[in-house]
């Protein structure tokens, strides 16, 4: 188990990279570090295996704290993005360099290399230099010689980022099936939220050094706990709209919707921001009641679904607060053959049992029941 | 085309180099075979020989190679050159090197600002500042050892001049020495460490074999400077009694100021063939180590992330 208490880590010149942040990942844990770029995920990970030293907090590892404990003596294997090969060792000697710190015998190192090596496909190359071997391979050393001293947790930092598209799937596979076998604990960076949804057992969001919500994957894809969770999961950006309390119902991009129930407490004209995901949008060519009116803007191929985007034009009565005065663009995903024109005027209606309101930044909807599923 | 890609024609290209190759023949090539022939005859600065040189055949060469004094001069630039470039400034620029290695900010330029100011100064100037440091009556060392009379010139001119060469040349070999640490990636640094490697494995199994040859290089070029260095006559004049004579020094005193010309230059070659066999030496050496360089390749993997 990993447990961070109160860490914050502060670089000269003021930057504070993390904040006060406070965290556990149980044993055996899949935990994916998510989050924009430059929002501390590189230095958490680096802090809790050692390579940085916190300016206040504590790191605990299996239950000691090793806040003050160097990195070599903490148990965990890190892989960093570059992968961090010796050009000059074989793959053999590069598996087995974690084992020769630890003076494990030669026989002996080179024979648990070999091991892991074969395991990892990687048999063939044993006595070829990194510099001989794909990017793909090289990835597979990388881990190879994470997984070879037994480490009580694996820190991986991006470590598909610089395979291609198809490679990085099959390498994200093979990388859930091969820790569900070893079952150690992994902490993985990524700015990629399809990774970390497919990966982890537990993700945790981060923005400026801080943790805005930590859940399992349909946790935080299902009820992102903030508008910024919410903008930032999903393979397409959630549709969030600026909308008002009014009339015992919500007034969103001129549109009339009904008031969730966890709503009901709100006062009339109180600014919620309205949110559903564009995979829960239906388009309809005719006017429908709790339909955003507009007309299609943009049209995206998905390949098996086609990403609409329409402009709602700004309401005619004053516009709800916060609104841009120019109108709103509500995205909708429709499957092959259901796509309108482009320039067509098209009726978006959101699935209410889906849709999310907030209410200062807060999440106010449940979650949905499994009989609204 | 594919034989001229310049697309000058032959007789053009010969006319770019003629100049080259003409001031590469009158400057370099023609003086190197004029010593080797001034080095098989017998003259002299001044004197009869002076005006009518005799070729004497290898007579100056073997002269020399049995001679006590050349052997021994011979040995002393061993010495000079093992304790103040290979030891000396080798070592110590990298120990510097290494430990400013992340720091950033005014140490590190302090440290680097006192360490060039002793290298970009001139010869005359710092062989005087090390006369006036090391002198037997009023030497700055003295006063600060407190050990009056010490004569460090007369008793260990060697070591002086060792200490004073090491002392003048680190710069060089510590700016080399962080410009290489500098394209060690941290990531195969912190590897080691999780691994629990020391600073000394660290050093043994990510930067050596990382930097193998800046280290050749800095050693071919502190090796063949300091092996030519003069400035030792600036301080010791070669003595006492010859004692820190090294070879260069040794050419200086026999050619001009005894005025054999002919020794002289037979000295004067051998020393230019034991540069030539340093350059040799390196050349044969990084050609080896072009040979198993791999190129680590996420760079690779990256560009074709990018495609
Ligand atoms: N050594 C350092 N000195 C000063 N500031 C740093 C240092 N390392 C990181 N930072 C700053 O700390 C913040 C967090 O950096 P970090 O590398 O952890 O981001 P990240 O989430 O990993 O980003 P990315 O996805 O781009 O890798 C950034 O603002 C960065 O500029
Ligand atoms: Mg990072």
């Amino acid at each position: 188990m990993i447990s961070l208490h109160g860490l914050t880590k502060e670089f000269p010149g003021g930057v504070r990279a993390i904040d006060a942040l406070d965290l556990e990942i149980a044993d055996g844990e899949f935990f994916a570090l998510l989050g924009p770029s430059g929002c501390g995920k590189t230095t958490l990970l680096r802090t809790i295996a050692g390579l940085e030293t916190p300016t206040r907090g504590r790191v605990a590892i299996g239950g000691v704290d090793v806040t003050a404990t160097p990195p070599g003596r903490r148990d965990v294997a890190m892989v960093f993005q570059d992968y961090a090969l010796f050009p000059h060792m074989d793959v053999t000697d590069n598996i087995a360099y974690p084992l020769r710190i630890r003076k494990v015998p030669r026989a002996e190192r080179r024979a648990r290399a070999a091991e892991t090596a074969a395991r990892l496909s990687l048999a063939e190359l044993l006595a070829r230099r990194p510099g001989q071997l794909s990017g793909g391979q090289q990835q597979r050393v990388a881990l190879a010689r994470a997984i070879a001293c037994h480490p009580r947790a694996f820190l991986f930092d991006e470590p598909l980022s610089n395979l291609d598209a198809r490679l990085r799937l099959e390498a994200r596979t093979f990388l859930k099936r091969l820790q569900r076998d070893l079952a150690v604990t992994t902490v993985f960076v990524t700015h990629d939220q399809g990774e970390a949804l497919a990966l982890a057992d537990r993700v945790a969001v981060m923005s400026g050094g801080r943790i805005m919500q930590v859940g399992t994957p349909a946790e935080v894809f299902q009820r992102p706990a903030s508008t910024f969770v919410a903008s930032f999961i999903g393979s397409t950006p959630m549709n969030l709209l600026p909308g008002e309390v009014r009339g015992g119902g919500l007034r969103v991009a001129g549109a009339r919707l009904p008031l969730p129930q966890e709503a009901a407490g709100l006062p009339e004209g109180a600014g919620v921001v309205y949110g559903v995901r564009p995979e829960y949008v239906d388009l309809s060519p005719a006017p429908r009641p709790g339909a955003f009116a507009g007309r299609v803007a943009v049209l995206e191929n998905l390949g098996t679904a086609h990403l609409v985007t329409l402009e709602v034009p700004a309401e005619d009565g004053e516009p709800p607060a916060g609104s841009e005065p120019g109108g709103a663009t509500v995205q909708a995903v429709v499957p092959e053959g259901g796509e309108p024109a482009l320039g067509e005027a098209v009726w978006a209606a959101p699935r209410h049992e889906r849709a999310l309101v907030y209410h200062d930044d807060v999440l106010l909807t449940r979650a949905p029941d499994r009989a609204a599923r | 085309m594919t034989s001229d890609p310049s697309g000058l024609g032959r007789g053009g290209a010969a006319a770019l180099v003629l100049p080259a190759l003409v001031l590469i023949g009158v400057f370099l090539v023609f003086p190197a075979l004029w010593t080797i022939y001034l080095g098989l005859t017998d003259y002299r600065l001044t004197g009869l020989a002076a005006a009518d040189p005799q070729v004497v055949g290898p007579a100056n060469y073997l002269d020399a190679l049995g001679d006590e004094r050349f052997l021994g001069s011979t040995w002393l630039s061993v010495q000079y050159v093992l304790g103040s470039a290979v030891i000396g400034q080798a070592c110590l620029g990298f120990a510097i090197a290494w430990l400013v290695r992340d720091r950033r900010g005014p140490l590190r330029r302090v440290v680097e600002g006192v360490v060039l100011l002793s290298w970009i100064l001139p010869g005359s100037v710092v062989a005087y500042l090390w006369i006036a440091l090391l002198d037997r009556d009023g030497g700055t060392l003295n006063a600060l050892l407190n050990t009056p009379g010490a004569a460090w010139l007369l008793d260990h001119p060697m070591l002086s001049l060792v200490v004073f060469n090491t002392w003048r040349g680190t710069a060089f070999s510590m700016m080399l020495y962080a410009a290489a640490l500098e394209s060690v990636p941290p990531s195969h640094l912190e590897t080691a460490r999780l691994a629990g490697a020391s600073a000394f494995q660290q050093l043994r199994d990510v930067v050596l074999p990382r930097i193998r040859g800046h280290v050749l290089t800095n050693l071919l070029l502190i090796s063949l400077w300091t092996f030519n260095d003069f400035t030792p006559f600036l301080i010791t004049a070669g003595g006492p009694e010859g004692a820190s004579e090294t070879l260069p020094v040794y050419v200086y005193i026999v050619a001009l100021r005894d005025g054999e010309l002919g020794v002289g230059a037979a000295v004067s070659f051998l020393i230019l063939a034991v540069n030539l066999v340093f350059a040799l030496v390196y050349l044969r050496l990084l050609r080896a180590r072009g040979r198993d360089a791999d190129v680590p390749a996420p760079a690779r993997a990256a560009t074709r992330t990018a495609a």
